[in-house]
């Protein structure tokens, strides 16, 4: 009889300590004191803040550091503006395709296709419809920044995922694929 | 004698009515539009602005024929002209192209003088016919099929009645030999003889408490053991590998970085740039799912094996970042969705995204294991400093195309005369590097 007790006892602990090791929760840290920051980290919820985050967008009316301002509207107006005058700041010299393949391939190309053809993955899969070739539309440098800006239609706007470099750079890129569409 | 020509004149008659007849019909089937044609057609050149059961850019098209002629009175004619070139239509001062020009924030709709007279009845042909049915639950009908939440699969059913037979047959022998035992001893004991007893020596576990040797020699494999455990113990304070909390959106890995290929910097972009690697805002999230408001039928029957309802988590993203669907427009309602980190490494030390992934070109997988397969994330690697230094050690430093690293891999190379420097050698073991 003592040796069941004992062999229950052993066992339920076991099995509190197995219990325990739950993978939805974090271990146990030494000096939580050195770990955990005491400076605001990265996307961290703050009462501090409006919504309780800590990221948050640049007070209206300033620009953050290296940024300059795009100055036409996100119109139809807008669009033909840009269409008709803007134009890449970057020379011949600055314009690095290898690093526009680069970027195109991870942004632009996934429903853009690698190609420019429209034949992106998620085209092919039809999660997404409707993406054009690069070949039947009319295409300038500032309407495709334009629309990388700003998005059109169902695209999105992509101005937070690159650059204004970067996104001259996949400007010069797309540009050099539609021309070797037109081939 | 008769020419014979003539001998069957009637049927050749009757058979080439037949084909004519055959040859006018085909034309007269191909003026209704073929919906598959139709189909291609609208994924390429309408499907950016247009569902057929859901506003979005534009408006829904599910029976636009039908119901424009019902509606407002307009004919193909009409439905031409507008797709055609519907600014010149707008600017003709048409009524009702006016009225849903400004019904849509008067955005203008792209001009398609390309598609021919079949091409836009192949396409109305699309929109009038009858949607396929949703692929059928394979649970509805069987519910004790395989992947249904309900009902035991049929494979471990069939597994444990077996086991539960073979339990209960060893329950009977070990009960017949009892009982055989039993009667036996009753046996002897009516024909009075005595059962041998077997000879009782010391206990073995006082004989071993008796030899000091043993007792010296298993007490120190004891000790031992039990170092070796509350080492493994202590050593895994901290360490949270295999860390899979539950996020307040399930946000399947499989299916964006996995099945649809999307690539990892595609919405972790700030990891090329920047010391932290992003946890995606959620316009970032809108750039498709502002047209993807619905997964797949398949993709929504694959999510039963998790027991996740995608369609249900769509809308928890719609409501966070506050998009009203059947308007297509955000309503200014936000609230932020609590992700929670689970690679985290400790204050004091220092780790930089960019310099890993643009500058030594590091897989993102090196580290975080393989995302693309992962339903839910958890964390892959211990993320220790052993663990870092022997990465450093193992790495060799990615020059090429880095004039950066030119001179100076030039000359230490020499120094430790060394064809190819590893991150160790560049420097990657000082205590600085990320520890200040």
């Amino acid at each position: 009889m003592k040796t069941t007790l004992k062999i229950t006892v052993v066992l339920v602990m076991l099995f509190t300590i197995v219990s325990c090791n739950k993978k939805t929760r974090r271990n146990y840290q030494y000096m939580p004191n050195m770990y955990q920051p005491v400076g605001y980290e990265p996307y961290q919820e703050s009462d501090a803040f409006k919504g309780d985050m800590e990221a948050q967008l640049p007070v209206d009316g300033t620009i953050p550091r290296g940024y300059s301002l795009y100055e036409i509207e996100d119109t139809t107006e807008g669009y033909e503006e840009a269409k008709a005058g803007l134009e890449s700041p970057l020379d011949s010299s600055a314009v690095d395709y290898a690093r526009g393949k680069e970027l195109y391939d991870i942004y632009c190309g996934i429903c853009h296709g690698n190609k420019g053809d429209g034949q992106g993955t998620l085209m092919k899969r039809e999660k997404i419809l409707g993406v054009p070739s690069y070949d039947t539309r009319e295409l300038t440098a500032g309407s495709i920044y334009h629309v990388i800006y700003y998005g059109l239609n169902s695209m999105g706007s992509y101005a937070n995922f690159m650059s204004e470099e970067e996104r001259w750079q996949v400007v010069a890129y797309v540009e050099k694929l539609k021309a070797d569409l037109e081939k | 004698m008769k020419h014979v020509i003539y001998r069957n004149l009637t049927s050749n008659i009757l058979r080439l009515g037949f084909i004519l007849l055959l040859t006018f019909s085909t034309t007269v089937l191909a003026q209704e539009g073929d919906p598959a044609k139709g189909k291609t057609l609208f994924n390429t050149n309408c499907a950016a602005c247009h569902k057929l059961d859901k506003k979005m850019t534009g408006p829904a098209l599910r029976n636009v024929e039908a119901r424009l002629a019902e509606d407002e009175g307009l004919d193909r004619e009409w439905l031409n002209k507008w797709i055609r070139n519907s600014s010149a239509l707008i600017k003709s001062g048409d009524t009702y192209a006016n009225k849903i020009w400004n019904e849509y924030n008067q955005t203008a709709m792209n001009a398609f003088p390309q598609l021919s007279d079949q091409d836009i009845s192949d396409i109305l042909a699309y929109t009038a016919a009858t949607p396929p049915p949703p692929p059928e639950d394979p649970c509805i009908a069987n519910p004790n099929g395989p992947n249904c939440g309900g009902g035991e699969p049929v494979d471990t059913l069939s597994n444990s009645i077996i086991l539960g037979a073979l339990a209960l047959l060893f329950g009977l022998l070990a009960m017949a030999l009892v009982l055989v035992n039993r009667t036996l001893k009753r046996f002897a004991d009516a024909k009075g003889i005595a059962v041998a007893e077997s000879d009782k020596g010391t206990p073995i576990w006082k004989a071993f408490i008796q030899n000091q040797f043993l007792v010296l020699v298993t007490s120190i494999a004891l000790l031992l053991a039990s170092g070796y455990f509350v080492y493994g113990y202590f050593m895994q304070v901290g360490v949270d590998q295999g860390y899979e909390p539950v996020q307040p959106i399930h946000y399947s890995h499989r299916i964006h970085a996995g099945d649809n290929k999307i690539d990892c910097k595609y919405c972790h972009s700030s990891a090329r740039v920047s010391k932290t690697s992003g946890i995606p805002s959620l316009n970032v999230c809108m750039n498709c799912h502002k047209s993807i408001g619905e997964v797949a039928a398949e993709t929504q029957l694959e999510g039963q094996e998790y027991g996740v309802d995608y369609n249900a988590e769509i809308q928890k993203l719609y409501k966070a970042v506050g998009w009203d669907e059947t308007n297509q427009k955000y309503t200014g309602e936000t609230s932020p969705v609590k992700w929670i980190r689970i690679h985290n490494l400790p204050d004091f030390a220092y780790f930089n995204h960019s310099q890993h992934v643009s500058v030594a070109g590091i897989e993102c997988q090196t580290c975080h294991g393989p995302v693309e397969e992962m339903e839910i994330v958890s964390q892959y690697a211990p993320l220790t400093m052993g663990w870092c230094i022997n990465c450093h050690r193992e790495t060799n430093v990615k020059i090429k195309d880095n004039a950066y690293y030119t001179k100076i891999h030039e000359q230490l190379s020499k120094k430790y005369g060394v064809e190819q420097l590893t991150a160790a050698q560049m420097g990657g073991l000082e205590c600085g590097k990320c520890h200040y």
